[in-house]
């Protein structure tokens, strides 16, 4: 296909069930290929993560969704339209909020909702309703005349995602949403995700942190441009982590992480990772129980007590890193 | 018992107060810690909570108001120029002159350091294989991806050798993977070199990663103990469930007896219980009572997370009567 060339016409009927879809999506800026061949379905009202790497093409996806740059290839919808010919159609019904909060900080509260409401053509009686909705949910009641610049982090990231959602968007994306702020107000915040979510409104979000992916009904990781894995948080956990993960607690654990990291070198033992944990160390390696053993003389040669040495069940951090390591190791 | 020897860093009831539109504000109040010889210490707590300025003035960068405070044995505000040679000190944000290279940013902070050419070129290969940029010394550090930023930068506060470092915020903004290099990297200066490390970190789950964790919210710190400690300091179990009506479960499972807490978490409820078995068992009678169904209920390991959230509702309960 040539560049530039525009994707395949309108998505069929049949893709209207799945709110977003990507198939063979690709995006070269010159030589660099940004996303490359990237397919994906969102369903009706799922909260969707979206993680990679930085500089790994999340964002520049979003963009492509959101019909604000071209693909090169693929198709792709959203709610049944095609972002790249039906841009103003679908951006009615779709609400962002990027990581930088575009809020006017000389305006109220309440005077940011009313603006991005004009913005997007709300209707005076409509607008009057609405933004008493997204004080309400925001739980910025009493707050509602206060300067932008003086509402603190948490409040200012929940008037954020009412300013996106004041038109009542049915997919709502959310770039690092919950950067910077504290871990009560990103309680809060996710908890308004699920409202929406429950509302049937779909939501992808992308996020650092890996906590709050697990939060996620499903998750894509996506590394140099390409979707290295989908699938919910205990999905992943169970069929994309390339080895196992052992904590070996000891109360010498400099001095044992000092042998690991020798026998890593050395190679007498296939240890993928090691790494101190306080007072414990992970070690990442094929089989948990083939190599208990070899780890504990190892460590007994050395004159260092073991205390538990136990398989741990991955978080979706170290599955992550896996999968990202794996799709290096294969380049 | 610890001897002063021991100590790398000390705190005792620090107190920071800058002037404000109403008068002075109390920024820090009674700041106590101890981080001994060789450990990670972690200061834990969100945007604004006081991270940056109990470690500018722990490093006599700040003027304290009250209480005392040293780094290796040297008092912050009367030997300032001791703890800079001894120690290390990334600031938030603090960014490398972009437009020099890898190696001229060594050289720089080698040269300011006052660290003699014939010495320099040993050392700084040596930082550069620890910090995995041996192959990258001759690129700007403007056109260094983010993680590999943090790297040179904590090569270039360890050029003067120095027996602590200080880090404000240096894994902010950097994607997990370069996240776990960083912190894979602090984990080989400690156990390698015996380097102690204070870190500043808005990330609760780098608690893991060290051996002490201080909480500060507020400017109080509200609790400080080893990552498996501040965790016992939370009272009850923790029960996880996901019900079909949230805000309906919420309220009624936060009204039982023997439910200390509830938090929110998703579309889940997490109560925090007395008793596991007798109040899991309560919660679903009541629950099935007003007809309201769940899936999942299981009994969980609170993370650190959920233990700054439980620690920190309750501090503000109590004050607030």
């Amino acid at each position: 296909m040539a560049e530039g060339h525009p994707p395949a016409p309108g998505p069929v009927e049949a893709d209207r069930a799945d709110p977003i879809f990507a198939e063979n999506l690709t995006k070269r800026f010159g030589n660099f290929t940004a996303v490359d061949r990237v397919s994906f379905r969102i369903h009706p009202g799922e909260v969707f993560g979206w993680l990679g790497p930085n500089g790994a093409g999340k964002t520049t996806t979003i963009r492509i969704l959101l019909g604000l740059i071209r693909p090169t290839e693929g198709r792709l919808g959203v709610l049944g339209f095609d972002p790249v010919s039906q841009t103003k159609a679908m951006q009615a019904q779709v609400g962002y909020m990027s990581q930088l909060f575009t809020l006017y900080n000389d305006l109220t509260a309440i005077e940011n909702i009313r603006f991005y409401g004009r913005v997007y053509g709300l209707g005076r009686e409509q607008l009057v309703r609405r933004q008493q909705e997204i004080i309400q949910m925001a739980g910025l009641e009493g707050r509602e005349d206060t300067l932008t610049a003086n509402l603190s982090g948490g409040w200012k990231q929940r008037l954020a995602l009412g300013c996106a959602i004041v038109h009542n968007p049915r997919v709502v994306f959310l770039d690092e949403p919950t950067a910077g702020v504290d871990p009560i107000s990103r309680r809060e915040f996710w908890g308004l995700i699920y409202a929406m979510a429950k509302k049937g409104t779909t939501i992808l979000v992308t996020t650092h942190y890996m906590d709050e992916a697990e939060l996620c009904q499903r998750v894509g990781f996506i590394n140099q441009g390409r979707l290295a894995a989908v699938g919910t948080p205990d999905e992943l956990k169970q069929t994309r982590m390339r080895g196992q993960v052992l904590e070996i607690e000891t109360p010498e654990p400099d001095r044992a992480m000092r042998i690991l990291k020798e026998a890593q070198a050395r190679k007498s033992l296939p240890l993928e990772e090691v790494a101190l944990y306080g007072a414990q160390i992970h070690v990442v390696v094929p089989g948990a129980e083939e190599y208990r053993h070899p780890l504990q003389e190892l460590l007994a040669d050395a004159n260092i007590p073991v205390g538990n040495l136990e398989w741990i069940v991955p978080t979706l951090e170290d599955v992550f890193i896996s999968t990202i390591r794996e799709t290096a190791d294969e380049e | 018992m610890t001897t002063t020897n021991e100590i790398a860093i000390s705190a005792q009831g620090l107190v920071k107060r800058f002037k404000g539109r109403g008068g002075a504000v109390t920024v820090l109040e009674d700041i106590t810690l101890e981080v001994k010889r060789g450990e990670t210490f972690g200061l834990i707590g969100p945007d604004g909570a006081g991270k940056s300025t109990t470690t500018r003035v722990i490093l006599g960068l700040l003027r304290r108001d009250g209480g005392r405070s040293s780094v290796l044995g040297h008092d912050s505000m009367r030997d300032v120029y001791m703890i800079r040679a001894e120690s290390g000190y990334i600031a938030q944000q603090f960014a490398l002159p972009a437009d020099l290279t890898v190696m001229e940013n060594m050289r720089f902070f080698a040269d300011l350091h006052g660290i003699p050419a014939k010495r320099q070129k040993g050392r700084i290969a040596e930082l550069l294989k620890f910090a995995g940029l041996t192959e990258f010394t001759s690129r700007p550090a403007g056109r260094l991806s983010g993680g590999m930023k943090k790297k040179l930068a904590l090569a270039c506060s360890l050029i003067h050798e120095p027996q602590v470092v200080l880090l404000d915020e240096p894994t902010l903004g950097v994607d997990p993977v370069s996240r776990r290099e960083f912190w894979n990297l602090l984990g080989n200066l400690r156990a390698e070199r015996g380097l102690t490390i204070f870190v500043c970190t808005p990330y609760m789950d780098e608690a893991e990663r060290c051996n002490q964790v201080g909480l500060i919210y507020k400017g109080r710190l509200i609790a400080r103990d080893t990552p498996a400690g501040i965790k016992k300091m939370v009272p009850g179990r923790l029960l996880e469930f996901k019900p079909a009506q949230f805000e309906t479960a919420r309220k009624i499972v936060a009204g039982l007896t023997g439910v200390l807490q509830v938090q929110t978490y998703g579309a889940m409820l997490h109560p925090f219980v007395d008793d596991l078995e007798l109040r899991r068992k309560e919660i679903e009678q009541a629950l099935t009572a007003q007809g309201i169904t769940w899936s999942g209920m299981r009994a969980i390991q609170p993370r650190m997370e959920e233990a700054f959230i439980n620690l920190v509702t309750r501090q503000e309960e109590a004050e607030n009567g």
